[in-house]
């Protein structure tokens, strides 16, 4: 963006060029008319499509900088709030979670909440886009359903991961270190888990027209989601049925990876480590994390994929 | 890309929602660089029928060339020569005016060497270039329809399809629309293609097309079909506008009805009529006047009503579309 103004901010002495073709012959166009030849679709062109709807959300998300601000308030409720009450009670009641403090366990989970309420969001600017009819301006251009979709789910992944950039600010809050490698690795986990929430969000709004419906779609499949990912307790030693809808749950294996990120730089006893980053099991065997996350990319591309059928269809 | 050969081609074509036959076998074609006119209520089929042209919905049946391109087969094609101005606005409010276009530009695949030039050329001709850098959230509804014509016409399209460009606009913002559509027929090689239901606008076309019902009910230019009517209409005030009317009916066998306050009726040769009614009538007049058909008769004489009056209807008629296409 800061580019580009200071780009057109040069050409503004620029001499005015007529418009007019002061009688021009009508073949050629006339002086001063500039002809555009678009040329036959190609995958350069549709990747400066991705790019253009990308950088139209990041140029929307900055002019709504309060939503930033805003995103702040609820990880701050649950990481503040939460995080010292719960630490309270559960110092009060065992000795063996008195070395790590619940707010350093909670903040992945923090974390994972944020940028998936904000990658909901910019799922549902589709919505929005429809309702104010510039989805239209997309939808008759001459590209690829693919490029706008893609552009769409990478922007609801960067913007996501802005701000999951801001809730990092907090890490020390929690007693999570400023380590510049932790805080990378944290960022691309939030980036991919953005994007399949986001692919998601894209392919129900291919379909939902209603606002409304879609956000009250999206806060009935978050809610559970959320409460059966791992972000609000540990997944070791939970009954059988509990146990299995967590790993059915996608997001299980998007918060999972973060917290061990995190629980690699803490140095913690391994009874503890054991009770708040047990992994996930697959009946006893420990999913690592590379297939988490590949787990993850697959879901979105699948989500992608099928969120680009849809617009297909209804094109 | 093939040249010469019209810029639209319709051919037979139909568009039905679900039971609803919402456009019934239309034939037409548009020659390049006119400025065609296709009139009727809301619902007689106008939109549906540019959706189809605009590769936005596909035939149920038929067949439609716009550029010399298919609009189901070579969708593509017709995309990259047309240019789309919607009764709805499609801008986005929170980017400011130049930002809306170099987002169609980059959409479009405008190459970038042109892409500045171009932007500033549609800007000025529409008289938006020093509002660019406002957000479009800003403008008022002429400028924001003004803002669509020149994202329009970025891309250089051969084929400009205008659906209701003026709807919901104040009459002096409705004229200048105009201003910058004629402005435009003399910079650039176009054909634009317009629906309106505004008769008077319709004056301004080359050819009108009216549609009614999903047909095409007739096809000329404003002046043929107007002569084509061939009744002038007449306005008398008189001492007795009662006994007026009788005696029309009696004495001179013209149907006759008070309009506006005046005794209003429509007769073959209307000036050369006049010294026959002074003659003939038997009741005094105050005042005559003789005008010739406008576009309203010529609808009126082509579908019975008038457009105002088909109005009313064609809100059921549209409703049972949507209904259709739920």
């Amino acid at each position: 963006m800061g580019a580009g103004d200071a780009r057109e901010a040069g050409d503004v002495g620029e001499v005015v060029r007529s418009a007019e073709p002061a009688g021009g012959p009508a073949g050629s166009g006339g002086p001063g008319v500039v002809r555009v030849a678009v040329p036959p679709r190609s995958v350069r062109h549709d990747l400066r499509a991705v790019r253009i709807v990308l950088h139209r959300e990041l140029i929307r998300f900055w002019r709504d900088r309060l939503r930033m601000v805003l995103g702040l308030v609820q990880p701050v409720l649950w990481l503040v709030v939460m995080g010292t009450g719960l630490s309270n009670l559960m110092a009060a009641g065992s000795g063996s979670g008195g070395r790590v403090d619940l707010k350093t366990f909670i903040f992945p989970g923090v974390c994972a909440m944020s940028v998936m309420t904000t990658a909901m969001f910019s799922a549902g600017s589709i919505v929005w886009d429809r309702e104010f009819g510039f989805l239209r301006e997309m939808l008759v251009a001459p590209v690829s359903r693919a490029a706008i979709v893609a552009g769409k789910c990478f922007s609801g992944a960067l913007v996501a991961t802005v701000q999951g950039a801001v809730i990092l600010a907090l890490a020390g809050v929690a007693g999570v270190p400023y380590d510049p490698v932790l805080l990378l690795t944290l960022l691309g986990m939030m980036f991919l888990g953005a994007f399949a929430l986001t692919a998601f969000g894209v392919m129900l709004a291919a379909r939902i027209t209603s606002m409304q419906a879609f956000f009250g779609i999206m806060q009935m499949t978050m809610m559970p989601m959320i409460f059966l990912s791992g972000a609000l307790y540990p997944l070791g030693g939970l009954p059988a049925w509990l146990s299995v809808l967590t790993r059915l749950n996608p997001l299980t294996y998007a918060v999972d990876p973060l917290r061990q990120a995190v629980f690699a730089r803490l140095d913690v006893p391994a009874d503890v480590e054991r009770t708040f980053n047990p992994g996930i099991g697959w009946g006893g065997w420990e999913v690592p994390v590379w297939l988490s996350l590949l787990l993850v990319l697959a879901l979105g591309l699948a989500l992608m994929g099928a969120a680009v059928l849809q617009f297909r269809r209804a094109g | 890309m093939p040249s010469g050969g019209p810029a639209v081609l319709v051919d037979g074509l139909v568009k039905r929602f679900g039971e609803v036959e919402a456009v019934r076998g239309i034939e037409l074609a548009v020659e390049p660089g006119e400025v065609f006119g296709f009139l009727g209520p809301n619902g007689a089929g106008k939109s549906t029928t540019i959706n189809m042209l605009c590769t936005l919905l596909r035939p149920t049946a038929g067949s439609a060339r716009v550029a010399g391109h298919d609009v189901v087969r070579e969708r593509d094609d017709v995309r990259r020569n047309i240019g789309l101005v919607f009764q709805d606005p499609t801008l986005d409010g929170y980017l400011t005016g130049e930002q809306n276009l170099r987002f169609h530009a980059e959409l479009y695949g405008v190459p970038r060497s042109v892409t500045r030039d171009r932007i500033r050329q549609v800007l000025e001709m529409v008289g938006l270039w020093e509002r660019r850098r406002d957000r479009v959230e800003q403008y008022s509804g002429g400028m924001k329809r003004r803002l669509e014509i020149a994202r329009g016409l970025l891309h250089s399209p051969r084929v400009l399809f205008l659906d209701e460009p003026t709807v919901g606009l104040d009459p002096q913002t409705r004229s200048s629309i105009w201003e910058y559509i004629r402005e435009l027929k003399r910079a650039e090689e176009i054909t634009i293609f317009m629906t309106t239901h505004y008769m008077d606008e319709a004056e301004y076309c080359g050819r009108i097309a009216i549609m009614d019902r999903g047909e095409i009910v007739a096809l000329d230019t404003p002046e043929a079909l107007k002569a084509g009517v061939g009744r002038d209409r007449v306005r008398i005030e008189t001492a007795d506008d009662r006994a007026a009317i009788a005696a029309l009916g009696e004495r001179l066998g013209l149907e006759a009805v008070m309009s506006e306050g005046a005794v209003a009726f429509a007769v073959a040769a209307g000036e050369e009529f006049v010294p026959r009614l002074f003659a003939e009538l038997g009741v005094p007049i105050r005042s005559v006047s003789v005008s010739r058909p406008s576009l309203d008769d010529v609808f009126m004489s082509f579908t019975g009503k008038t457009i105002r009056d088909a109005e009313g209807s064609a809100k059921d008629w549209m409703r049972l579309a949507a209904r259709g296409r739920g």
